[in-house]
């Protein structure tokens, strides 16, 4: 909090939205778990990426597939365009591979799992028994038992520990369960989509997390079939020195639904590190996904000392016809963010949806966007973004918005907004605009400012004094982010944010 | 850092042909700017700032022809009140200039002022370019200042009677010139400058403009027709306290145009606006590139551009609000928007905000798309023929733009001659 209470607040941005960005620098989940581990030597090679094969029990072929993004990732640069500034990692001081050493034998069910993991879960608010609802989701009583479950993947540094409600979604025909479960249960399924969203050749961290990916999720839902219960999966960091490299894979068969949400911490360490994740989605005719993110990883304290350097390609393939997705994410961790959840709109009227909170505090940075590819016809893309920037911080939106010549009358809308909290931080705007036909619309609006004065002489106008109007204007400006959440995570997203402060005034 | 072979070779390349003109008060600055090509190396399509325009007709040693392209229209700014300075394929012809004489200004030939050892042109000649290379490189700028064979300094101490205008005359299908041109503009002092013309087959124009505290300057420009020219010009504006710059230009057709206008605003309340409009028809390259810096106090700075394309023309606006640490209050304002006539045009836009002062108002939009369907109707349904609702729907389109000249005699002269090429294309 030092940093903040030190920070000269100009007029009109109140103290309320200080506070509620300085108690988010007061990091919750900093507590490490005591808990034996056995890690792969440290460093990345042929022959780490051979025992990381191994300890998943992989076949061949994706022993293969793994060495091929490892030669491919040794004669790539690490990319510098980011407006981000971090001292050179040194991708040989790393751990690529640690597992908890009760997981060794990989437990039958969720009773077997060694204690410690699941008291880990647990006092992070992530309940692995199925019976249980998240805990404080405001309303949750009042809805049907039915409505209220949420499947959880719990993934320990390189592990997924266990999933829950995985018979329950086998009735319905959904598969969801680790990666590394699906290479061997489903090999047909990953060998058919794995990688085709984001090649293995699509970026440096793109191609190391597919040479070393321990873990992650894999969800395939059957044709005409609304997953019966929310999935997400919960990240966390343990090991010190520990890269976490996961892959997510997403499929959503014709005329299916599903509402995947994703978490994540790590403890408080000095040093920094790393994590880069791969997701891909896959999206076919009339299905439609909503991917929601709350990346709260450890941001590193008050000096910028350690933190997380979350370098994280997400990638949606609208490949069917009216096929949709959204993402929402609340970005409130991480010292380095560097993320781009994207949307390849190539069935006709497929929609794509982007919706992003980032609050950067202290001497974090975030460098992150969306990108909106438009191939078919009448596709549809809405990009809203929230930065909030305070103490020493750099919070960017990147996107790109891509209308093809084949892209008839498709639309655009991006909304970009940056609040300044302090005169050392900065927030900035670097959108990319391409519109090759011309029955496509595309609009991009950007601002940047103190809370805009226009909005409070209005609110003045009719009656409310000049703090009401703040608090009024300030939750106004998150509040379009926050709705597109599910109700699961909202709970979690508003205590981050804090800044919707309503009924704190008057 | 070594430069990547192809830089390097297509740099050295196209320095081979160019021959640095020696002695004079202004080597020194020349050669501290050839040094600056030599270490950035020329702009190849890999660099990001060049990203929706190909650098290499500009660039490449050998020059690409440019037919001579007669019209019976009357030039720009005729039967305007005006000191006129001719370049004939960018070189000075004295016979077709005016008397270089005018109250409130000191007009000098940079061949003349060359000779001597002191002048004030050796305190902005290259100066403003070389600023201008942080924090992106503009290596054909810095090329320019090097080699540039001609130009004119111009000092404006008063508030002369009449604009200076530039008149840029091509007559050689294989001409390739480079042009520099300085203005100091005095404590309170104000002016008015116009350009236009098609130049040369290849033209690379620098405009180095430095305003003292409360100056003004005003700058017009109207870019030639010729249909296969390619011209990149750039121009460097460093703004003191109180002091105004506003600028407008005019493109129609050139195979490719490359405009950079780099603006650094370092007193408190000055004011800095940037506008455009262009009209591309067919094998049409335009690129408006702008970065406007704020280093003061209260500083005001509005981008406008406006871009009619249709038979492939592309149109791209690259524009760039810095506001460092400390500007304050600082205004800034963005707008780029593209009118598609249709489906074989294209329009390519990177508008950024970068801010690091918390009590600012800064925004952009970008805009793509048709003509409104609903408004050719409703013309239509009044009788208006469907080529004359387009063009009149285009004017106002690119009415905003042409808003932003204060001269209303100038801005009228413009509008007629947007109306001209819009009925000339029907």
């Amino acid at each position: 909090m030092a940093a903040l209470d030190q920070t000269q607040v100009k007029d009109g941005v109140d103290q309320e939205t200080v506070d509620a960005v300085a108690a988010i620098s007061t990091y919750k989940y900093g507590w490490d778990t005591d808990i034996e581990m056995e890690y792969a030597p440290k460093g990345v090679n042929p022959d780490i990426v051979r025992l990381i094969s191994e300890k998943n029990e992989e076949p061949e072929w994706m022993t293969e597939w793994r060495l091929q993004a490892f030669e491919r990732w040794e004669k790539m640069d690490e990319p510098d365009w980011a407006m981000v500034n971090y001292p050179e990692i040194d991708f040989q001081d790393q751990y690529y591979y640690a597992r908890p050493k009760s997981m060794e034998v990989k437990p039958k069910s969720l009773d077997e799992v060694d204690p410690k993991l699941l008291a880990t879960y647990e006092k992070l608010g992530i309940p692995l028994k199925e019976q249980m609802i998240l805990a404080g989701v405001e309303g949750a009583e009042d809805m049907p038992a039915e409505g209220r479950k949420v499947a959880v993947d719990a993934v320990f540094d390189s592990v997924s520990v266990g999933t829950t409600f995985q018979d329950e979604l086998k009735k319905a025909g959904v598969i969801f369960c680790s990666i590394s479960e699906a290479i061997k249960e489903h090999p047909e399924l990953v060998k058919k989509y794995l990688g085709t969203v984001v090649p293995v050749t699509d970026n440096y961290y793109a191609t190391l997390n597919s040479a070393v990916f321990s873990d992650g999720s894999f969800v395939y839902i059957p044709p005409n079939t609304r997953c019966p219960m929310e999935l997400s999966t919960y990240f966390r960091i343990n090991a010190e020195n520990t890269g976490q490299f996961e892959r997510t894979l997403i499929i959503a068969d014709k005329g299916s639904y599903v509402s995947y949400l994703e978490g994540c911490t790590a403890p408080q360490r000095d040093t920094a590190q790393l994590h880069a994740a791969v997701v891909e989605i896959i999206v076919e005719e009339d299905a439609e996904v909503k991917y929601s993110t709350v990346q709260n990883w450890f941001p590193g304290d008050e000096e910028g000392k350690g933190g997380i350097y979350n370098f994280v390609t997400k990638r949606a393939d609208c490949r069917g016809d009216r096929s949709k997705v959204m993402w929402t994410q609340v970005e409130t961790g991480s010292a380095v963010t560097w993320k781009y959840p994207s949307c390849i709109l190539r069935g006709e009227e497929s929609q794509g949806e982007f919706y992003s909170i980032a609050i950067t505090n202290n001497y974090q940075q975030a460098d992150t966007g969306t990108k909106m590819v438009h191939l078919g016809k009448n596709t549809k893309s809405r990009i809203v973004s929230k930065g909030i920037s305070a103490g020493k911080a750099q919070n960017t939106y990147r996107g790109l918005v891509s209308m093809h010549p084949k892209a008839k009358d498709s639309r655009n809308y991006t909304q970009c907004d940056s609040l300044l909290i302090g005169s050392e931080c900065g927030a900035h705007t670097v959108p990319y605009i391409e519109v090759k036909n011309n029955s496509s619309r595309v609009e991009h609006e950007a601002t940047t400012s103190k809370v805009d004065d226009d909005q409070l002489f209005y609110c003045r106008q009719r009656g409310m004094d000049e703090e009401e109007a703040v608090a009024l204007v300030v939750n106004g400006f998150c509040k379009e982010v926050l709705q597109a959440l599910p109700m699961e995570f909202a709970m979690e997203a508003q205590q981050l944010v804090a800044i919707s402060l309503e009924g704190s005034v008057g | 850092m070594a430069l990547p072979e192809m830089k390097q070779s297509a740099t050295d390349a196209r320095l081979g042909t160019l021959t640095l003109p020696e002695g004079g008060c202004l080597s020194t600055a020349r050669h501290a700017a050839l040094s600056r090509v030599q270490t950035m190396g020329l702009p190849t399509r890999r660099d990001e700032y060049w990203k929706y325009t190909r650098p290499d007709t500009l660039v490449n040693a050998e020059l690409v022809a440019a037919e001579v392209f007669t019209s019976d229209e009357a030039p720009m700014f005729d039967g305007f009140d005006r000191l006129k300075i001719v370049f004939v394929d960018g070189v000075f012809d004295a016979d077709a200039s005016d008397d270089l004489s005018l109250e409130g200004i000191t007009v000098e030939r940079l061949i003349d002022l060359e000779a001597k050892d002191i002048h004030w042109a050796t305190d902005l000649y290259g100066v403003l370019e070389a600023r201008g290379q942080t924090p992106v490189e503009r290596p054909l700028a810095a090329l320019n200042t090097a080699f540039a064979a001609d130009g004119i300094a111009i000092h404006v101490t008063g508030k002369p009677s009449k604009p200076i205008s530039f008149i840029y005359k091509h007559l050689d299908a294989n001409s390739d010139s480079i042009l520099h041109h300085i203005v100091r503009v005095d404590t309170g002092a104000e002016a008015t400058i116009l350009e236009n013309g098609p130049a040369a087959a290849r033209f690379n124009n620098v405009m180095e403009i430095d305003v003292a505290d409360g100056g003004k300057l005003h700058h017009v420009r109207a870019q030639g027709r010729d249909h296969e020219r390619r011209a990149a010009t750039h121009v460097f504006t460093r703004l003191g306290a109180e002091s105004v710059y506003k600028s407008f230009t005019l493109t129609v057709n050139g195979v490719l145009t490359r405009n950079e206008q780099v603006i650094e605003i370092n007193g408190d309340d000055a004011i800095a606006h940037v506008a455009g409009a262009c009209v591309g028809d067919g094998e049409f390259h335009h690129d408006d590139t702008v970065f406007i810096t704020h280093d003061a106090l209260n500083g005001e700075s509005r981008q406008v551009f406006k871009k009619v394309l249709r038979n492939g023309a592309t149109g791209v606006f690259q524009g760039k609000i810095l506001v460092k640490e400390g500007a304050q209050k600082t205004d800034g304002y963005q707008i780029s928007q593209s009118l598609l006539l249709d489906d074989d045009s294209q329009f390519l836009a990177k508008p950024e905000l970068e801010i690091y002062a918390d009590d600012v108002a800064c925004s952009h939009g970008s805009t793509s798309g048709a003509i409104d369907e609903e408004a050719l109707f409703y013309l239509r349904s009044r009788g208006v023929s469907a080529s004359e609702a387009t063009d009149l729907l285009t004017l106002a389109f690119l009415a905003e733009a042409v808003d932003e000249v204060e001269d209303d005699a100038i801005a009228e002269a413009l509008v007629n001659r947007l109306e001209g090429w819009l009925a000339r294309r029907r």
